[in-house]
């Protein structure tokens, strides 16, 4: 026999010291109490009830968190929400016009297929979303390029670089 | 009238027989060649904005209000028995609700008997030891820490080879290795004699091929959100079977299957692994009972990758045998299957070797063996795959020997019935494929070198083929609902794990009603709503499910035109429905839309109900065939697929652009299996080191070939009345082979195992050389 033994007496640090932060999503402004070991990620989603934005890894390996920061597209689950007072954050949610009329971008992965369970989608939309600001008019090598750190694991690879180039046709 | 028939029902290789409630005589098949208005037209998905938007709400993403959230403490060694366990500073931790374990767990018998929901004897790293309920994920994960457990550390096996021996440690209560019907080790089949099929081969070709451990790495971890209300209980659950779930929860917990409602209306893959139901379905309600508050416990990517299956490696020992004229006499194969710590049951890693080809003399033997780590669930064409790497790099060897041609080979191989059973199948247009795939590849030209890196690259083509079920069968049901203002609602209790389901079914009820595809809504995954539906596995949806919904569709129509019948005076056999409207067939005047019609008779809801009727006594079969071409670094061993082309035989196609999709993932996944997936298995600790997306690879938009994809599109007409056969797991089938296949083709060298990784593959070609492959490959 091989004893080995988990746990211990030391008491974990509390995680009970809240921050207030400010910031603005999807064009709308909130005020928020939150943790300091809270993502963006779970800010988003358990605080704010915007539970578009998806927690595949929650390692940075995937890229469905993806949102954009200030314009930026970042990983949102290595975002701490206490770096994020004062920002503008835009979600999958914010994409589509007030209206509902969907973005280009998003027409385009619906007429091209673009997705198969949809998990990941929300994170390739925002990608290619910042990669259409970036870039208005990419070769498919170049979406290839870019968008290679939104993982996909049905496979919809293709139809998401057919919509990027559908979209980035449309302007 | 009803009655009641039995019916063999197939599902990845595994036939039971099922007595099946015919409620009344079937509609007649729909012809080949007849004209559709929705079927077989390209349509965007139903949900596509719901998915794109951000709205469509998976299990991970429901809250109930008072929500609490839960951390896992899991076993760190293979194999362990617990000697102590204390959760007391846990439970005192400001914040946590509630510590379940062994201590305070209620006897519930899992893993058909083998093990407990919480029991003291762990069989894998990874087996769940205590959860902690807590007001949110950091406290419950703190909580963790407080657990104290002492351990026993047990003898672990880990290795396939190794748990199959005679003398390897006893690791499961039924032995390491799975028995017949007759307690004989491995299941065995037999057909003529192999010692006369080697003795009239003249070109004998001999190996040892091994798959990986691939791991599903669904985007969505398997979990729930289960609340309370009253005694019922409601579980948002991401899985492929809502009614496996319920009936699952509603045994482990003695509860009736009504108290249980199971809801999965969206749903981030599976693969095949959420077929199956795993203890967290059972825990979560538990917890929730303990704390009076909605518990939810998703699995994080590495537990995902610990515990809720994997294509389990296999090691497959082939030898063919062929007559110069290039006649296969004979195929031997002997297969062990890693099935994990507690599974029940081998993958058909043996059905292409006993049906792709003609060949009078098989023999196989597949051995099911239990090693301390996570189980193997069903994956994707489970068997299918790994059996065709084997069989289809064998038989590629075996052209190579015989200088002929791969195609010509299987031409003359060509399998006209089943030889297992002796039955002609009801369908079979592989030769159709076989011819198409040639000339889709053909008409594509060389493939493009252009994005490839400066690098030695040498450019190779090899291809695969695949024979899988997909079938389905009864039971499956569906509703047809038509409102007073003329909305159309299916009803199922089936599933739409990315597949589509959803917009090729209500492609099928917009048919036959006669209205556009936007009229319908699909509603699915909830078993309260939903009448029984099947599994979202073994590609049996379409063909299950959609010849119920065709017959539920047909009855609510012929409701409504026996109604409008009143109202037009004329007989409804003299009434149609189009676009929407009713009119008496022939005119164009006076017609009324179904609202128009159903409002004249109060708040009326017609409801048409629709079944499954039995399968045919034929076996059932999808058929097809793929080309790769790669590109090989020789410098670094990189492989580089440039294109797969692809033709299924699948019966009639419902929806062309959804079916394109399931091709494109499945030869996707097929890059994966054959380039770079493969679980890794500290062999010290007994840990998976790379249960994560970054070091576990899967294919990325990278990695994307060209595809050129086709289906045959000829409607089997005795399969099922709407003609379509299943096509989410053959696409995968072919690939990894071909793959292999083209590599042999560019570099001269045979990798048998799987992936073919850089390292793998320079060590081949260091070993083998392109100069000695000859040699080898006839060894």
């Amino acid at each position: 026999m091989r004893p080995t033994q988990q746990g211990s007496d030391v008491t974990p640090v509390a995680g009970t010291t809240t921050r207030n932060i400010q910031l603005t999503v999807n064009g709308k402004d909130y005020s928020v109490e939150v943790s300091p070991r809270r993502t963006l990620l779970d800010l988003l989603r358990d605080q704010l009830a915007l539970t578009g934005t998806k927690k595949v890894c929650d390692m940075g390996h995937c890229g469905a968190c993806t949102v954009l920061r200030d314009g930026t597209a970042v990983l949102s689950c290595l975002t701490l929400a206490t770096a994020c007072d004062g920002v503008s954050i835009v979600t999958v949610e914010g994409l589509a016009a007030p209206d509902g009329t969907l973005s280009p971008l998003q027409q385009a992965f619906i007429d091209c297929d673009g997705f198969q369970c949809g998990f990941c989608t929300p994170g390739q939309l925002v990608s290619a979303t910042a990669l259409l600001a970036e870039n208005p008019t990419p070769s498919r090598e170049e979406i290839k390029a870019y968008m290679a750190g939104n993982l996909c694991r049905c496979g919809a690879y293709s139809g998401i670089v057919d919509a990027i180039e559908q979209a980035s046709r449309q302007g | 009238m009803t009655r009641v028939v039995k019916t063999k029902i197939e599902i990845e290789g595994r036939v039971h027989e099922e007595a099946v409630v015919v409620e009344r005589d079937e509609p007649a098949a729909w012809e080949a060649g007849r004209e559709f208005a929705q079927v077989g037209k390209s349509a965007n998905r139903v949900d596509g904005r719901e998915r794109v938007t951000g709205a469509a709400r998976y299990t991970y993403d429901v809250h109930p209000a008072g929500l609490l959230y839960t951390a896992v403490l899991r076993c760190p060694h293979p194999h362990a028995r617990i000697v102590f366990l204390d959760t007391t500073a846990a439970e005192n931790h400001p914040g946590v609700r509630a510590v379940i374990s062994k201590n305070n767990a209620p006897d519930i018998g899992w893993y058909g008997g083998a093990s407990k929901l919480f029991d003291e004897e762990l069989r894998f790293a990874g087996e769940e030891v205590a959860v902690v309920a807590a007001d949110d994920a950091d406290i419950a994960r703190d909580a963790l820490k407080l657990i104290k457990v002492g351990y026993e550390v047990l003898p672990a096996v880990l290795d396939v080879e190794d748990a199959a021996a005679h003398d390897a440690p006893t690791i499961h209560p039924k032995g390491n290795v799975l028995l017949d019907d007759d307690g004989h080790r491995g299941e065995t089949y037999t057909r003529g004699s192999l010692d006369e099929g080697f003795r009239s081969a003249d070109v004998v070709v001999e190996g040892t091929f091994r798959t990986p451990t691939a791991l599903h790495n669904s985007f969505e971890t398997h979990g729930c959100a289960a609340s309370w209300d009253g005694d019922e209980i409601t579980i948002w659950e991401s899985t492929q079977y809502i009614f496996g779930v319920r009936g699952r929860v509603a045994s482990a917990l003695k509860l009736p299957v009504s108290s249980v409602r199971v809801i999965s209306e969206y749903m981030g893959g599976g693969f095949g692994s959420k077929g199956q139901t795993l203890k967290h379905s059972v825990i979560a309600p538990l917890l929730s009972r303990m704390t009076g508050r909605p518990i939810k416990y998703m699995l994080d990517r590495h537990e995902e990758n610990l515990l809720s299956g994997n294509r389990g490696e296999t090691v497959q020992k082939i030898r063919i045998g062929a007559t110069r004229e290039g006649k296969l006499v004979a195929i031997e194969m002997e297969t062990l299957c890693n099935i994990g710590a507690y599974g029940t049951w081998a993958a058909a890693v043996d059905g292409p070797a006993k049906e792709l080809y003609s060949c009078p003399n098989v023999r196989t033997y597949t051995l099911g063996v239990r090693t301390n780590l996570g189980s193997h669930a069903a994956f994707r064409a489970p068997g299918h795959v790994e059996g065709t790497f084997g069989l289809e790099s064998a038989i590629d060897e075996l052209c190579r020997q015989l200088n002929m041609d791969p195609i010509e080979f299987r031409k003359l191989n060509y399998a006209e019935s089943d030889q297992v059973s002796g039955k002609p199948y009801t369908s079979k247009y592989l030769l159709e494929s076989y011819d198409l795939a040639a000339k889709l590849h053909s008409e594509a030209g060389e493939p493009s070198l252009e994005s490839l890196p400066p690098g030695n690259w040498k450019v190779g083509t090899g291809m695969g083929s695949q024979v899988w079920s997909g079938g389905g069968g009864p039971p499956a049901h569906a509703l047809v609902r038509l409102n007073s203002d003329g909305t159309i609602e299916v009803i199922s209790g089936t599933q739409d794990i990315g597949t589509g389901i959803k917009t090729s079914l209500s492609q099928v009820a917009a048919e036959v009603i006669g209205v556009p595809l936007e009229s319908v809504r699909f509603r699915l995954g909830d078993t309260q709503k939903g009448p029984f539906a099947p599994a979202s596995w073994g590609s049996i949806t379409v063909p299950s499910v959609g010849p119920a919904v065709r017959v539920a569709a047909e009855d609510a129509k012929q409701q409504l035109l026996e109604i409008a019948s009143y109202f037009f005076e004329v007989p409804a056999s003299q009434l149609q429905i189009k676009d929407g409207f009713v009119t008496i067939e022939g005119r164009e005047e006076g017609k009324r839309s179904i609202g128009e019609v159903l409002s004249e008779v109060g708040d009326y809801m017609i409801v048409g109900k629709g079944f499954r009727g039995p399968n045919p006594v034929e076996p059932l079969r999808t058929w097809g065939a793929q080309i790769a071409d790669v590109a090989v670094d020789l410098d670094t061993g990189r492989v580089r697929v440039l294109r797969v082309v692809a033709v299924h035989d699948v019966g009639r196609v419902l929806n062309p652009k959804g079916l394109a999709s399931q091709f494109y993932g499945g030869i996707l996944q097929g890059v994966g299996l054959a380039l770079m997936e493969d679980r890794v298995v500290d062999e010290r600790t007994g840990l998976v080191v790379n249960g994560n997306l970054q070091d576990y690879k899967v294919p990325t938009m990278a990695d994307l070939p060209e595809m050129i994809v086709r289906a045959v599109d000829i409607p089997d007409t005795a399969a099922n009345h709407i003609g379509s056969k299943g096509a989410g797991e053959p696409p995968i089938i072919p690939t990894p082979a071909a793959i292999a296949n083209a590599i042999y083709d560019a570099t001269g060298v045979r990798v048998r195992d799987l992936p073919v990784t850089p390292r793998r593959l320079l060590d081949s070609l260091a070993t083998q050389g392109p100069s000695t492959a000859q040699e080898e490959s006839g060894s």
